[in-house]
């Protein structure tokens, strides 16, 4: 059997996106577990009660932390506390920006968009463009051509992967956008995904974005100290390792151009603290098949559900376990894919 | 003379398929439509289909007068069809309804 060796266009703007159209995979129908209206309304109940709490807890941690590692400043102690700052500045902003982009994680509208402001922010991904960036991620999750949020394309070019344990490659591609869109344009892709009413929002915001590293610039000028700029900016990139430790097991090695989020998607049991600052994202099937189930109420959704899906993996080590050998094996054969279900019908509901 | 069409009322579903506070779908001729039972106990209807990309706002989430499409989670007034924010843009084509014998009729000239 001949091997496909050859990489795919993973540009939004390339031939791959009218492929994925002439196939019926853009904007189609996906497979939903069948779940009883009464129970689905039950599970999409909003209540501000479990994000208050959550946010209350995550913004203390970050005062404490960064508070901690100012103080401690000048000394090996404020490692430790620029670790955890970082992790939660850099790293818990992914799944606060993405349950409040979704407005799920509170009832009140208004809470939802200052944490998805703020959490944008912090994890340096422009709120507009994100949000609709994250729309068609749902609408066609890993279709190739289509969906621009796949974070491994194949064969997996590892070293990216590494670099972006510290934000290097996303980072730096998220401050070039932030320039051009300043500048008053927009990257071609995104010109596919944003609708043209929305632009005049991405250019003002970035010019916000761009104003904010400039006083934070100034500040250590001022103090002849980077700790400013510890404490605000350099956290995306110092402390930006534990969401790519995450996102990473959301779809990577699994199948492309397919239909039904049991078969291109992960669930991975983890322990109440990584579930806290992953905000249950690690439910990810559940949270791809019923994007309105807000994170609180996504346990609950996979009891539901369990039944019809692939055994979550029981821990991060489990999911690398399979990612690492099956991304090796993309780098030598792209047409190579994870499949867990291989009964499942794609595309049937 | 009126401009406006005669009405052409189409049996949807009885009023008690729609459980307060939900949605239900209803196909007719081709198309579809979402009928709605609000928490002060009216009843609406709109297109079925999000003006987003075309989801089922049947399978969405009631809130007061607002669906939520089960998709993106855009959102609309159900009453006026409005869209209320991004990623909804363009507004929900919304139908008169009647209660008659228990059975709701949406007005579909």
């Amino acid at each position: 059997m001949a091997v496909e060796s050859r990489a795919r266009d993973y540009s939004l703007i390339g031939p791959e996106g009218a492929k994925a159209q002439e196939k019926g995979l853009a904007g189609a129908a996906w497979y939903q577990s069948p779940i009883p209206r009464k129970q689905l309304k039950d599970l999409m109940q909003r209540s501000d009660g479990p994000a208050l709490r959550d946010t209350a807890i995550w913004i203390a941690a970050l005062a404490l932390s960064g508070s901690a590692a100012a103080w401690l400043w000048g000394t090996w102690w404020c490692v430790p506390a620029f670790f955890v700052y970082g992790v939660l500045y850099g790293s818990s902003s992914d799944s606060r920006w993405h349950e409040c982009g979704h407005r799920t994680a509170f009832k009140t509208r208004w809470m939802n968009d200052v944490v998805y402001q703020l959490a944008c922010f912090m994890i340096l991904r422009e709120p507009t463009v994100w949000r609709w960036s994250h729309a068609r991620h749902h609408t066609d999750t890993i279709i190739v051509g289509r969906d621009p949020e796949i974070a491994v394309p194949r064969p997996a070019y590892i070293p990216g992967i590494l670099l972006n344990l510290f934000a290097l490659k996303s980072g730096a591609k998220a401050v070039r956008l932030l320039f051009i869109h300043a500048a008053g344009r927009l990257a071609p892709e995104e010109e596919t995904f944003i609708p043209e009413a929305e632009h005049g929002r991405v250019y003002v915001v970035a010019r916000i974005y761009l104003a904010i590293f400039a006083a934070v610039a100034a500040a250590c000028a001022a103090v002849a100290s980077i700790l400013p700029a510890m404490l605000i900016g350099l956290p995306t990139f110092y402390g930006g390792w534990l969401a790519v430790v995450f996102g990473v097991t959301q779809h990577a090695g699994l199948a492309e151009d397919i239909l039904d989020h049991r078969l291109n998607s992960r669930t991975v049991t983890m322990n109440p603290l990584l579930r806290f600052l992953y905000w249950n994202m690690n439910y990810h099937v559940e949270h791809h098949m019923f994007p309105a189930v807000p994170y609180h109420a996504l346990p609950r959704l996979h009891a539901v559900v369990k039944s019809d899906c692939p055994p979550p993996y029981p821990s991060l080590w489990a999911a690398y376990a399979e990612i690492v050998p099956a991304l090796l094996r993309q780098s030598k054969d792209p047409s190579y894919c994870v499949r867990r279900m291989p009964g499942a019908v794609a595309g049937s509901r | 003379m009126s401009g406006a069409p005669a009405a052409i009322w189409v049996a949807a579903c009885a009023a008690d398929d729609v459980e307060r506070e939900d949605v239900v779908r209803f196909d007719h001729d081709g198309r579809t439509y979402a009928i709605y039972h609000s928490p002060d106990d009216a009843y609406y209807a709109t297109d079925g289909l999000c003006t987003h990309e075309e989801a089922h706002l049947a399978e969405g989430f009631v809130s007061g007068t607002i669906i939520e499409c089960p998709k993106h989670n855009g959102r609309f007034d159900y009453r006026t069809g409005e869209a209320k924010g991004a990623p909804v843009c363009v507004n929900l084509k919304i139908y008169p309804v009647k209660i008659e014998a228990g059975r709701i009729f949406i007005d579909l000239a």
